[in-house]
């Protein structure tokens, strides 16, 4: 079937999309978008975090015909050309990023958190990357880069 | 493999008619993760996200979604596919209980596209959703073009992955009344999030009415309650609501046997059936101690 998308604000078509395929599928396949990472496929590990409709969902479970009409963003869409979205470049600074393979969700993640609330505790951000795993840093650098983003975006007054 | 995608509820309902086969799938929590590991091969996948209908709550006492007004009313109508996200963020106050179940589902991405419509679908015995649905007396509202009918929720389940629905039949809402008593739920799992219930718990009190209702998850083949375990508690409370006191200890400790008593758990990857009874003795217990002192305090509406 033939699936349209609005991803990272420009209209995408995608064909010969198998019905029971995923938006993440789609989205990493189909649309050159490899930014949201495929791992589990169960939903376990938030590496294919995007926002759909505005609202932080794992890609892989996510019907492709479910995205048909709707507007994604992915994490390739966040940053403003080449200058990085505060969260993006909280986790370069903080060292929040190793391997690199969970970094994609936990900045979809996070940046979700942050729009939503600009000052979270650390409780607020335990709990908001609950769904993202992370192997390699044992997350105190994840946490971090999410405090100095919500500071640095708290300072500057508006979210990206 | 078909893609039905319905705009309308009378659509829906058709397209089911039309295939019965077809498996509905709302958020994808449960479905898409049998078919990306190729577990299931659906004839047509019937798409509810574009049904506006199902994604709404209302009381009767008003529309829902405004979030300064208080609609009031004494019973929620909740659409099927409400997220959790939503019941979190819009409901608490008159649905306690399954607020605090939808706070233990999976993680803030499964809550926000995984649907109350999609567990009584699934119809798992380990379902958040349904103990605090047991305990509240919900009422499950399945529609055909044949018609609706309302199934209550301790009808509603039938067997593993069984439940009343017939094969041209949806969910499209849960009844629930609003609490007008403090009302916990209680899972034990191996960490907070993302985590299938080895054994969970709910507790409605029911002050005007003098009712204990219960619900228990992830110990039976379907989720049960606990009708001895309701009945003594009822009764000891008789007498109590006028002049609370705290629950004397041999009170609290009966009926979590009694709550332990009505479970038929089984030994499975999650835990072992002794294990099981032994926490819901536990969950029981401490359940009916929080809302007991939530009740005794007048704090009860504002911990949800």
């Amino acid at each position: 079937m033939r699936v349209n998308i609005e991803v990272n604000g420009e209209q995408r078509v995608a064909d010969t999309v198998w019905e029971g395929e995923s938006l993440l599928y789609v989205l990493r396949e189909r649309l050159g978008l490899p930014g949201s990472k495929n791992a589990c496929e169960q939903g376990e590990c938030g590496s294919c975090t995007v926002y759909l409709d505005d609202v932080a969902v794992c890609a892989c479970l996510v019907a492709a015909g479910q995205a048909e009409g709707r507007s994604v963003r992915t994490v390739e869409g966040l940053a403003d050309g080449d200058r990085l979205d505060p969260m993006q470049q909280a986790f370069v600074e903080a060292g929040a990023v190793q391997c690199g393979f969970c970094t994609p969700g936990l900045i979809v993640a996070a940046h979700d958190l942050v729009r939503r609330n600009p000052r979270p505790s650390d409780l607020e951000i335990r709990e908001s990357l609950a769904g993202n795993l992370c192997r390699c840093t044992g997350y105190e650098k994840i946490l971090d880069a999410v405090r100095l983003a919500a500071e640095r975006m708290g300072a500057s007054g508006g979210t990206a | 493999m078909e893609f039905l995608r319905p705009a309308s509820l009378t659509e829906a309902l058709e397209a089911k008619a039309a295939h019965p086969d077809a498996t509905p799938i709302a958020g994808g929590t449960d479905l898409m993760v049998e078919l990306n590991f190729d577990k299931r091969r659906p004839s047509a996948l019937l798409d509810l996200t574009g049904v506006a209908e199902l994604a709404e709550w209302d009381t009767d006492g008003g529309s829902g979604g405004d979030p300064g007004g208080d609609p009031g009313g004494d019973t929620v109508r909740l659409g099927a596919c409400v997220p959790y996200s939503r019941i979190i963020g819009e409901l608490g106050g008159r649905l306690p209980g399954l607020a605090m179940a939808a706070r233990t589902v999976g993680s803030p991405q499964i809550r926000n596209r995984g649907t109350v419509g999609g567990n009584l679908g699934s119809a798992s015995p380990a379902g958040d959703a349904h103990p605090p649905l047991l305990a509240a007396g919900a009422a499950v509202e399945a529609a055909s073009t044949r018609g609706s009918r309302r199934i209550p929720a301790a009808e509603f389940f039938h067997g593993p992955k069984r439940s009343a629905l017939a094969a041209d039949e949806l969910v499209v809402a849960v009844h629930l009344p609003v609490a007008t008593g403090p009302q916990q739920f209680s899972k034990v799992g191996t960490r907070n999030a993302m985590v299938i219930a080895v054994c969970s718990f709910s507790l409605a009190l029911h002050p005007e009415t003098g009712a204990v209702g219960t619900g228990i998850g992830s110990a039976g083949p379907t989720p049960l309650r606990a009708e001895d375990a309701q009945l003594f508690a009822a009764a000891e409370l008789e007498g109590r609501w006028e002049a609370p006191g705290p629950l004397p200890d041999s009170v609290l400790r009966r009926f979590g046997e009694l709550v332990a008593a009505a479970a038929k758990p089984i030994d499975d990857v999650r835990g072992t059936a002794e294990y099981r009874r032994h926490a819901l003795a536990v969950l029981a217990r401490r359940t009916l101690t929080w809302a007991w002192d939530d009740y005794r305090t007048g704090s009860w509406s504002r911990c949800a």
